[in-house]
Protein backbone atom coordinates (compact mmCIF):
# COMPACT_ATOMS: atom_id res chain seq x y z
CA UNK A 1 0.00 0.00 0.00
CA UNK A 2 1.17 3.78 -0.99
CA UNK A 3 0.11 6.71 0.95
CA UNK A 4 1.36 9.69 -0.77
CA UNK A 5 1.70 13.04 1.81
CA UNK A 6 1.11 16.30 -0.08
CA UNK A 7 4.75 18.13 -0.06
CA UNK A 8 4.01 21.53 -0.34
CA UNK A 9 5.03 23.02 2.52
CA UNK A 10 4.59 21.59 6.14
CA UNK A 11 5.25 18.85 8.39
CA UNK A 12 5.67 16.03 5.12
CA UNK A 13 8.71 13.83 6.91
CA UNK A 14 6.74 12.79 10.07
CA UNK A 15 3.83 12.46 8.65
CA UNK A 16 6.12 9.70 6.08
CA UNK A 17 7.64 8.58 9.17
CA UNK A 18 4.14 7.75 10.73
CA UNK A 19 3.09 5.82 7.68
CA UNK A 20 6.07 3.74 7.58
CA UNK A 21 5.53 3.04 11.10
CA UNK A 22 2.82 1.60 10.26
CA UNK A 23 3.95 -0.60 7.65
CA UNK A 24 2.64 1.23 4.41
CA UNK A 25 5.12 3.26 2.28
CA UNK A 26 5.01 6.52 2.21
CA UNK A 27 5.48 9.05 -0.79
CA UNK A 28 6.19 12.40 -0.94
CA UNK A 29 4.00 14.35 -3.37
CA UNK A 30 5.03 16.89 -5.56
CA UNK A 31 3.01 16.75 -8.45
CA UNK A 32 -0.75 16.53 -9.07
CA UNK A 33 0.77 13.22 -11.71
CA UNK A 34 2.37 11.36 -8.87
CA UNK A 35 -1.52 10.49 -7.46
CA UNK A 36 -2.07 8.03 -9.85
CA UNK A 37 0.14 6.19 -8.23
CA UNK A 38 -0.91 6.47 -4.33
CA UNK A 39 -3.70 4.24 -3.22
CA UNK A 40 -5.07 7.56 -0.06
CA UNK A 41 -3.58 11.13 0.49
CA UNK A 42 -2.72 12.73 3.89
CA UNK A 43 -2.79 16.80 3.85
CA UNK A 44 -0.05 17.49 6.51
CA UNK A 45 -0.47 19.88 8.72
CA UNK A 46 1.35 23.36 7.75
CA UNK A 47 0.03 26.84 6.81
CA UNK A 48 -3.34 26.40 5.22
CA UNK A 49 -3.37 29.63 3.14
CA UNK A 50 0.49 28.72 1.97
CA UNK A 51 -0.98 24.90 1.03
CA UNK A 52 -4.02 26.43 -0.66
CA UNK A 53 -2.52 28.59 -2.34
CA UNK A 54 0.23 26.50 -4.35
CA UNK A 55 -2.60 23.41 -4.50
CA UNK A 56 -4.56 26.30 -6.87
CA UNK A 57 -1.31 27.52 -8.62
CA UNK A 58 0.00 23.55 -9.33
CA UNK A 59 -3.40 22.63 -10.48
CA UNK A 60 -3.46 19.82 -7.26
CA UNK A 61 -7.24 21.18 -6.31
CA UNK A 62 -8.99 19.74 -9.60
CA UNK A 63 -6.26 16.60 -9.37
CA UNK A 64 -7.35 16.04 -5.13
CA UNK A 65 -11.16 16.49 -6.24
CA UNK A 66 -10.67 13.67 -8.71
CA UNK A 67 -8.90 11.29 -6.38
CA UNK A 68 -11.72 11.81 -4.07
CA UNK A 69 -14.17 11.36 -6.46
CA UNK A 70 -13.11 7.93 -7.05
CA UNK A 71 -13.37 6.65 -3.10
CA UNK A 72 -9.71 7.10 -2.41
CA UNK A 73 -8.83 8.24 1.43
CA UNK A 74 -7.74 11.34 1.97
CA UNK A 75 -6.98 12.45 5.57
CA UNK A 76 -5.86 15.74 6.57
CA UNK A 77 -4.50 17.23 9.80
CA UNK A 78 -5.19 20.46 11.48
CA UNK A 79 -4.42 22.75 8.05
CA UNK A 80 -4.84 19.56 5.63
CA UNK A 81 -8.43 19.70 7.86
CA UNK A 82 -8.93 23.68 6.67
CA UNK A 83 -8.46 22.60 3.37
CA UNK A 84 -10.66 19.66 3.20
CA UNK A 85 -13.74 22.02 4.75
CA UNK A 86 -16.56 22.91 2.42
CA UNK A 87 -16.83 26.07 4.74
CA UNK A 88 -14.07 28.43 6.19
CA UNK A 89 -15.65 30.95 9.00
CA UNK A 90 -14.58 34.14 8.52
CA UNK A 91 -15.42 34.46 4.18
CA UNK A 92 -12.50 32.85 3.57
CA UNK A 93 -12.50 31.00 0.14
CA UNK A 94 -12.59 27.28 0.55
CA UNK A 95 -9.73 25.36 -1.08
CA UNK A 96 -11.00 21.44 -1.66
CA UNK A 97 -14.16 21.95 -0.14
CA UNK A 98 -14.96 17.89 -0.15
CA UNK A 99 -15.81 17.50 3.09
CA UNK A 100 -19.21 18.44 4.10
CA UNK A 101 -18.04 20.49 7.82
CA UNK A 102 -17.71 24.11 8.61
CA UNK A 103 -14.20 25.01 10.23
CA UNK A 104 -12.96 28.69 12.31
CA UNK A 105 -9.25 28.99 12.20
CA UNK A 106 -7.38 29.60 15.09
CA UNK A 107 -9.89 28.85 16.70
CA UNK A 108 -8.06 28.28 20.41
CA UNK A 109 -6.17 31.26 19.85
CA UNK A 110 -2.84 32.04 19.45
CA UNK A 111 0.59 29.82 19.99
CA UNK A 112 0.93 30.21 23.75
CA UNK A 113 -2.63 28.67 23.76
CA UNK A 114 -0.89 25.67 21.95
CA UNK A 115 -1.32 22.70 24.10
CA UNK A 116 -1.01 18.70 24.19
CA UNK A 117 -4.06 16.42 25.73
CA UNK A 118 -4.70 12.74 25.76
CA UNK A 119 -7.79 12.48 23.83
CA UNK A 120 -10.09 9.49 23.68
CA UNK A 121 -10.83 9.05 19.50
CA UNK A 122 -14.00 6.74 18.57
CA UNK A 123 -12.21 3.49 16.26
CA UNK A 124 -8.86 3.36 18.65
CA UNK A 125 -8.66 1.43 21.74
CA UNK A 126 -6.13 3.34 23.51
CA UNK A 127 -6.67 7.56 24.07
CA UNK A 128 -3.90 8.94 22.48
CA UNK A 129 -1.59 12.03 22.91
CA UNK A 130 -3.21 15.08 20.69
CA UNK A 131 -0.27 18.01 19.68
CA UNK A 132 -2.86 21.15 18.92
CA UNK A 133 -0.79 23.67 17.33
CA UNK A 134 -2.88 27.15 16.36
CA UNK A 135 -5.40 24.37 15.83
CA UNK A 136 -8.71 24.63 13.81
CA UNK A 137 -12.38 23.45 15.39
CA UNK A 138 -15.05 21.88 13.48
CA UNK A 139 -18.08 24.39 13.74
CA UNK A 140 -20.96 21.98 12.02
CA UNK A 141 -21.36 18.59 10.33
CA UNK A 142 -23.45 17.73 7.73
CA UNK A 143 -25.35 14.51 7.13
CA UNK A 144 -23.04 11.47 6.62
CA UNK A 145 -20.27 12.83 9.19
CA UNK A 146 -19.23 11.06 12.05
CA UNK A 147 -17.44 13.18 15.02
CA UNK A 148 -14.97 10.33 16.70
CA UNK A 149 -13.43 12.83 19.03
CA UNK A 150 -14.16 15.67 20.83
CA UNK A 151 -12.44 18.03 23.00
CA UNK A 152 -14.81 20.65 25.61
CA UNK A 153 -17.43 19.59 24.07
CA UNK A 154 -16.27 21.00 20.39
CA UNK A 155 -15.37 18.37 18.06
CA UNK A 156 -11.84 17.88 16.95
CA UNK A 157 -12.13 14.25 14.71
CA UNK A 158 -14.68 13.36 11.99
CA UNK A 159 -14.98 11.06 9.36
CA UNK A 160 -17.53 11.19 6.18
CA UNK A 161 -16.94 7.39 4.18
CA UNK A 162 -13.43 7.57 2.69
CA UNK A 163 -12.97 11.39 4.57
CA UNK A 164 -10.58 11.92 8.05
CA UNK A 165 -9.91 14.42 9.58
CA UNK A 166 -8.18 15.82 12.79
CA UNK A 167 -7.46 19.31 14.22
CA UNK A 168 -4.81 17.68 15.87
CA UNK A 169 -1.06 17.02 15.15
CA UNK A 170 -1.14 13.05 15.53
CA UNK A 171 2.19 13.02 13.30
CA UNK A 172 4.42 14.70 16.22
CA UNK A 173 4.26 11.64 18.23
CA UNK A 174 4.95 8.32 18.46
CA UNK A 175 1.85 6.81 18.67
CA UNK A 176 0.75 5.97 14.72
CA UNK A 177 -2.71 4.47 16.16
CA UNK A 178 -4.56 7.22 13.99
CA UNK A 179 -2.47 6.97 10.70
CA UNK A 180 -2.94 2.86 11.10
CA UNK A 181 -6.59 3.87 11.17
CA UNK A 182 -6.34 5.79 7.86
CA UNK A 183 -4.18 2.76 6.09
CA UNK A 184 -7.18 0.40 7.46
CA UNK A 185 -9.90 2.47 5.56
CA UNK A 186 -7.49 2.45 2.53
CA UNK A 187 -7.66 -0.97 2.58
CA UNK A 188 -11.12 -1.02 2.69
CA UNK A 189 -11.95 1.44 -0.07
CA UNK A 190 -8.96 -0.78 -1.99
CA UNK A 191 -11.10 -3.88 -1.40
CA UNK A 192 -14.56 -2.31 -2.19
CA UNK A 193 -12.99 -1.41 -5.94
CA UNK A 194 -12.04 -4.77 -6.69
CA UNK B 1 -3.80 19.94 29.17
CA UNK B 2 -0.01 21.50 28.60
CA UNK B 3 1.13 24.48 27.00
CA UNK B 4 4.69 25.33 26.33
CA UNK B 5 5.84 21.85 26.30
CA UNK B 6 8.84 21.30 24.13
CA UNK B 7 6.46 19.02 21.68
CA UNK B 8 4.24 21.75 20.96
CA UNK B 9 7.08 24.65 20.59
CA UNK B 10 9.17 22.49 17.95
CA UNK B 11 6.18 20.62 16.38
CA UNK B 12 5.41 24.69 15.77
CA UNK B 13 8.36 25.14 13.82
CA UNK B 14 8.00 22.06 12.20
CA UNK B 15 4.38 23.25 10.97
CA UNK B 16 6.90 26.23 9.47
CA UNK B 17 8.69 23.55 7.24
CA UNK B 18 9.60 24.38 3.12
CA UNK B 19 7.78 27.91 3.85
CA UNK B 20 9.31 31.01 3.42
CA UNK B 21 8.56 33.51 6.81
CA UNK B 22 9.35 37.46 5.46
CA UNK B 23 10.49 40.48 7.79
CA UNK B 24 7.60 43.76 7.23
CA UNK B 25 7.79 46.72 8.69
CA UNK B 26 3.88 47.56 9.01
CA UNK B 27 0.24 45.65 8.43
CA UNK B 28 0.64 46.70 4.63
CA UNK B 29 3.56 44.66 4.01
CA UNK B 30 2.33 41.87 6.30
CA UNK B 31 -0.74 41.47 3.71
CA UNK B 32 1.04 41.38 1.07
CA UNK B 33 3.80 38.72 2.44
CA UNK B 34 0.17 36.47 3.60
CA UNK B 35 -1.03 36.87 -0.02
CA UNK B 36 2.50 35.67 -1.79
CA UNK B 37 2.47 32.51 0.41
CA UNK B 38 4.24 33.06 3.39
CA UNK B 39 4.06 30.68 6.63
CA UNK B 40 4.56 33.68 9.07
CA UNK B 41 5.60 37.11 9.05
CA UNK B 42 8.88 38.83 11.17
CA UNK B 43 7.17 42.37 12.56
CA UNK B 44 9.61 44.35 12.94
CA UNK B 45 10.46 48.34 13.38
CA UNK B 46 13.41 48.66 10.36
CA UNK B 47 14.64 46.02 8.31
CA UNK B 48 18.23 44.86 8.98
CA UNK B 49 19.70 46.83 5.86
CA UNK B 50 18.14 49.76 7.15
CA UNK B 51 19.68 49.12 10.58
CA UNK B 52 23.17 48.61 9.23
CA UNK B 53 22.57 51.61 7.45
CA UNK B 54 20.94 54.03 10.66
CA UNK B 55 23.54 52.87 12.92
CA UNK B 56 22.98 52.79 16.94
CA UNK B 57 21.43 50.68 19.08
CA UNK B 58 18.44 48.66 17.49
CA UNK B 59 15.75 47.17 19.99
CA UNK B 60 12.89 45.01 20.16
CA UNK B 61 10.10 47.11 17.58
CA UNK B 62 7.60 49.66 18.71
CA UNK B 63 4.83 47.41 20.21
CA UNK B 64 2.16 48.76 18.34
CA UNK B 65 3.68 47.68 14.94
CA UNK B 66 3.77 43.95 16.37
CA UNK B 67 0.17 44.21 17.40
CA UNK B 68 -1.05 46.09 14.18
CA UNK B 69 0.09 43.50 12.33
CA UNK B 70 -1.04 40.89 14.16
CA UNK B 71 -4.68 42.20 13.68
CA UNK B 72 -4.33 41.84 10.10
CA UNK B 73 -2.80 38.11 9.13
CA UNK B 74 -4.21 35.09 9.98
CA UNK B 75 -0.25 33.48 9.31
CA UNK B 76 1.78 33.19 12.78
CA UNK B 77 3.71 36.74 13.74
CA UNK B 78 7.33 36.72 15.00
CA UNK B 79 9.06 39.11 16.74
CA UNK B 80 12.54 39.66 17.69
CA UNK B 81 14.28 40.78 21.16
CA UNK B 82 17.99 41.37 21.77
CA UNK B 83 20.40 38.74 22.60
CA UNK B 84 20.15 38.32 26.30
CA UNK B 85 17.06 41.15 27.11
CA UNK B 86 14.27 39.18 29.15
CA UNK B 87 12.60 41.77 29.09
CA UNK B 88 11.90 42.64 25.83
CA UNK B 89 11.14 38.75 25.13
CA UNK B 90 8.96 39.08 27.69
CA UNK B 91 6.99 41.74 26.80
CA UNK B 92 6.42 40.37 23.49
CA UNK B 93 5.02 37.54 24.64
CA UNK B 94 2.55 39.65 26.43
CA UNK B 95 1.45 40.72 23.20
CA UNK B 96 0.57 37.22 22.02
CA UNK B 97 3.52 36.64 19.21
CA UNK B 98 3.61 33.48 18.57
CA UNK B 99 7.70 33.14 17.63
CA UNK B 100 10.32 34.67 19.39
CA UNK B 101 14.04 35.41 17.90
CA UNK B 102 16.83 36.48 19.94
CA UNK B 103 18.44 38.31 17.20
CA UNK B 104 21.80 38.92 16.85
CA UNK B 105 20.39 41.45 14.24
CA UNK B 106 19.38 43.91 17.19
CA UNK B 107 22.18 45.53 19.44
CA UNK B 108 22.89 42.51 22.25
CA UNK B 109 21.87 43.59 25.84
CA UNK B 110 23.97 41.42 27.08
CA UNK B 111 27.26 39.86 26.12
CA UNK B 112 27.62 36.62 27.84
CA UNK B 113 24.53 35.57 28.39
CA UNK B 114 21.65 34.43 26.15
CA UNK B 115 17.91 34.69 27.66
CA UNK B 116 16.77 31.04 29.57
CA UNK B 117 14.37 30.38 26.42
CA UNK B 118 12.71 27.61 28.92
CA UNK B 119 11.05 30.02 31.07
CA UNK B 120 8.54 31.26 28.30
CA UNK B 121 5.27 29.23 26.71
CA UNK B 122 6.13 30.79 23.54
CA UNK B 123 8.64 29.26 21.56
CA UNK B 124 11.61 30.72 20.44
CA UNK B 125 13.98 30.67 17.33
CA UNK B 126 17.88 31.39 17.50
CA UNK B 127 20.81 31.82 14.97
CA UNK B 128 23.54 29.43 14.88
CA UNK B 129 26.93 29.20 12.83
CA UNK B 130 28.35 26.07 14.02
CA UNK B 131 27.03 22.87 15.23
CA UNK B 132 28.09 24.34 18.75
CA UNK B 133 26.28 27.49 18.73
CA UNK B 134 22.96 25.94 17.81
CA UNK B 135 22.91 22.93 20.36
CA UNK B 136 23.64 25.49 23.07
CA UNK B 137 21.01 27.65 21.90
CA UNK B 138 18.58 24.06 21.88
CA UNK B 139 19.94 23.66 25.78
CA UNK B 140 18.88 26.92 26.38
CA UNK B 141 15.49 26.49 25.21
CA UNK B 142 15.29 27.38 21.34
CA UNK B 143 12.60 25.73 19.22
CA UNK B 144 14.07 26.07 16.27
CA UNK B 145 17.59 27.50 14.82
CA UNK B 146 18.30 29.62 11.61
CA UNK B 147 22.05 30.45 10.10
CA UNK B 148 23.29 33.76 11.17
CA UNK B 149 24.42 34.76 7.70
CA UNK B 150 25.31 38.13 7.48
CA UNK B 151 21.88 39.73 7.62
CA UNK B 152 21.12 42.93 5.44
CA UNK B 153 24.07 42.52 3.49
CA UNK B 154 21.83 40.52 0.32
CA UNK B 155 25.02 38.55 0.20
CA UNK B 156 24.25 34.64 0.74
CA UNK B 157 28.28 33.81 1.34
CA UNK B 158 27.78 33.79 5.06
CA UNK B 159 24.54 30.82 4.99
CA UNK B 160 26.04 28.69 3.10
CA UNK B 161 29.48 28.84 5.28
CA UNK B 162 27.10 28.25 8.15
CA UNK B 163 24.75 25.97 6.71
CA UNK B 164 27.44 23.55 5.04
CA UNK B 165 29.71 23.94 8.47
CA UNK B 166 26.21 22.96 11.02
CA UNK B 167 25.84 20.20 7.99
CA UNK B 168 29.69 18.90 7.80
CA UNK B 169 30.03 18.85 11.70
CA UNK B 170 26.48 16.65 11.93
CA UNK B 171 28.36 14.12 9.66
CA UNK B 172 31.54 13.65 11.76
CA UNK B 173 29.69 13.57 15.00
CA UNK B 174 27.51 10.88 13.37
CA UNK B 175 31.20 8.78 12.33
CA UNK B 176 32.13 9.24 15.60
CA UNK B 177 32.15 6.35 18.17
CA UNK B 178 30.65 6.83 21.41
CA UNK B 179 33.71 6.91 23.69
CA UNK B 180 34.80 9.67 20.89
CA UNK B 181 31.83 11.89 21.67
CA UNK B 182 32.45 13.06 25.14
CA UNK B 183 35.69 14.39 23.84
CA UNK B 184 33.79 16.33 21.16
CA UNK B 185 30.98 17.53 23.37
CA UNK B 186 33.84 19.27 25.41
CA UNK B 187 35.52 20.60 22.16
CA UNK B 188 31.99 21.90 20.73
CA UNK B 189 31.17 23.15 24.59
CA UNK B 190 27.65 21.42 24.51
CA UNK B 191 25.65 19.17 26.29
CA UNK B 192 26.68 15.49 25.63
CA UNK B 193 22.65 13.76 25.68
CA UNK B 194 22.20 16.77 23.22
CA UNK B 195 24.98 15.74 21.25
CA UNK B 196 24.15 11.77 21.83
CA UNK B 197 20.94 12.51 20.08
CA UNK B 198 22.53 14.34 16.77
CA UNK B 199 24.64 11.24 16.60
CA UNK B 200 22.09 8.94 16.55
CA UNK B 201 19.83 10.90 14.46
CA UNK B 202 21.66 12.88 12.35
CA UNK B 203 20.37 15.88 12.47
CA UNK B 204 19.44 18.66 14.44
CA UNK B 205 16.52 17.92 17.26
CA UNK B 206 14.80 20.69 15.93
CA UNK B 207 14.05 22.47 12.71
CA UNK B 208 16.84 24.66 10.74
CA UNK B 209 16.21 27.25 8.43
CA UNK B 210 18.26 29.57 6.68
CA UNK B 211 18.94 33.16 7.52
CA UNK B 212 21.01 36.34 6.59
CA UNK B 213 21.86 37.39 3.37
CA UNK B 214 18.57 35.87 0.81
CA UNK B 215 18.62 38.09 -1.97
CA UNK B 216 16.75 36.13 -4.80
CA UNK B 217 14.81 33.23 -5.67
CA UNK B 218 17.47 31.36 -6.72
CA UNK B 219 19.27 31.84 -3.41
CA UNK B 220 16.30 30.35 -1.45
CA UNK B 221 16.56 27.47 -3.69
CA UNK B 222 20.28 27.09 -2.76
CA UNK B 223 19.80 27.35 0.69
CA UNK B 224 17.42 24.53 0.41
CA UNK B 225 19.59 22.55 -1.95
CA UNK B 226 22.25 22.59 0.92
CA UNK B 227 19.56 21.40 3.11
CA UNK B 228 17.69 24.07 4.79
CA UNK B 229 14.21 23.19 6.20
CA UNK B 230 13.21 26.99 5.07
CA UNK B 231 14.03 30.47 4.62
CA UNK B 232 13.98 33.73 6.44
CA UNK B 233 13.76 36.45 3.82
CA UNK B 234 14.44 39.86 5.56
CA UNK B 235 15.76 42.79 3.36
CA UNK B 236 15.43 40.80 0.39
CA UNK B 237 11.64 41.53 -0.16
CA UNK B 238 10.57 44.57 0.31
CA UNK B 239 13.92 46.19 -0.47
CA UNK B 240 13.73 44.80 -3.83
CA UNK B 241 11.84 46.57 -6.57
CA UNK B 242 8.43 44.96 -7.15
CA UNK B 243 7.90 43.22 -3.51
CA UNK B 244 4.53 41.34 -4.53
CA UNK B 245 5.95 39.27 -7.07
CA UNK B 246 9.25 39.12 -5.24
CA UNK B 247 7.36 37.22 -2.55
CA UNK B 248 5.41 35.14 -4.46
CA UNK B 249 8.81 33.98 -6.55
CA UNK B 250 10.69 33.28 -3.56
CA UNK B 251 8.00 31.28 -2.41
CA UNK B 252 7.31 28.98 -5.30
CA UNK B 253 11.42 28.46 -5.33
CA UNK B 254 11.33 27.71 -1.85
CA UNK B 255 8.56 24.83 -2.92
CA UNK B 256 10.32 23.62 -6.07
CA UNK B 257 13.73 24.07 -5.43
CA UNK B 258 14.89 21.55 -7.91
CA UNK B 259 12.76 22.90 -10.62
CA UNK B 260 15.19 25.21 -12.80
CA UNK B 261 13.08 25.43 -14.93
CA UNK B 262 10.52 26.65 -12.87
CA UNK B 263 13.19 29.24 -11.05
CA UNK B 264 14.16 30.87 -14.31
CA UNK B 265 10.64 31.26 -15.01
CA UNK B 266 9.11 32.89 -11.49
CA UNK B 267 12.93 35.18 -11.88
CA UNK B 268 11.84 36.72 -14.95
CA UNK B 269 11.65 40.39 -14.81
CA UNK B 270 11.81 40.58 -11.00
CA UNK B 271 13.38 44.24 -11.18
CA UNK B 272 16.41 45.06 -9.41
CA UNK B 273 16.87 42.98 -6.60
CA UNK B 274 18.73 44.78 -2.70
CA UNK B 275 21.95 46.41 -3.17
CA UNK B 276 24.47 43.76 -2.09
CA UNK B 277 27.34 44.61 0.12
CA UNK B 278 30.63 42.08 0.27
CA UNK B 279 31.53 40.77 3.18
CA UNK B 280 34.88 41.43 3.08
CA UNK B 281 34.47 45.41 3.01
CA UNK B 282 32.67 44.70 6.67
CA UNK B 283 34.26 46.33 9.73
CA UNK B 284 34.25 43.26 12.25
CA UNK B 285 32.27 46.02 14.61
CA UNK B 286 29.85 45.89 11.51
CA UNK B 287 29.54 41.99 11.58
CA UNK B 288 26.12 41.13 13.19
CA UNK B 289 27.05 37.23 12.99
CA UNK B 290 29.69 37.94 15.44
CA UNK B 291 27.25 38.44 18.16
CA UNK B 292 25.94 36.07 20.55
CA UNK B 293 28.50 32.70 21.42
Amino acid sequence: MKVGVLALQGAVSEHIRSIESTGAEGVAVKQPEQLLDVDGLIIPGGESTTIGKLMRKYGFIEAVRQFSSEGKPLFGTCAGLIVMAKEIEGGEEPHLGVMDISVSRNAFGRQRESFETDLEVKGLEEPLRAVFIRAPLITAVGDGVEALSTYNDEIVTARQGHLLVSSFHPELTDDVALHKYFTEMIQASKSASK
Amino acid sequence: METGTSRVKRGMAEMQKGGVIMDVMNAEQAKIAEAAGATAVMALERVPSDIRAAGGVARMADPTIVEEVMKVVSIPVMAKARIGHYVEAKVLESLGVDYLDESEVLTPADEVFHIDKRDFTVPFVCGAKDLGEALRRISEGASMIRTKGEPGTGNIVEAVRHMRLINSQIRSVQSMSKDELYAEAKNLGVAYDLLLEVHENGKLPVVNFAAGGVATPADAALMMHLGSDGVFVGSGIFKSENPEKFARAIVEATTHYTDYKLIAEVSKNLGTPMKGIEISKLTPAERMSDRGW
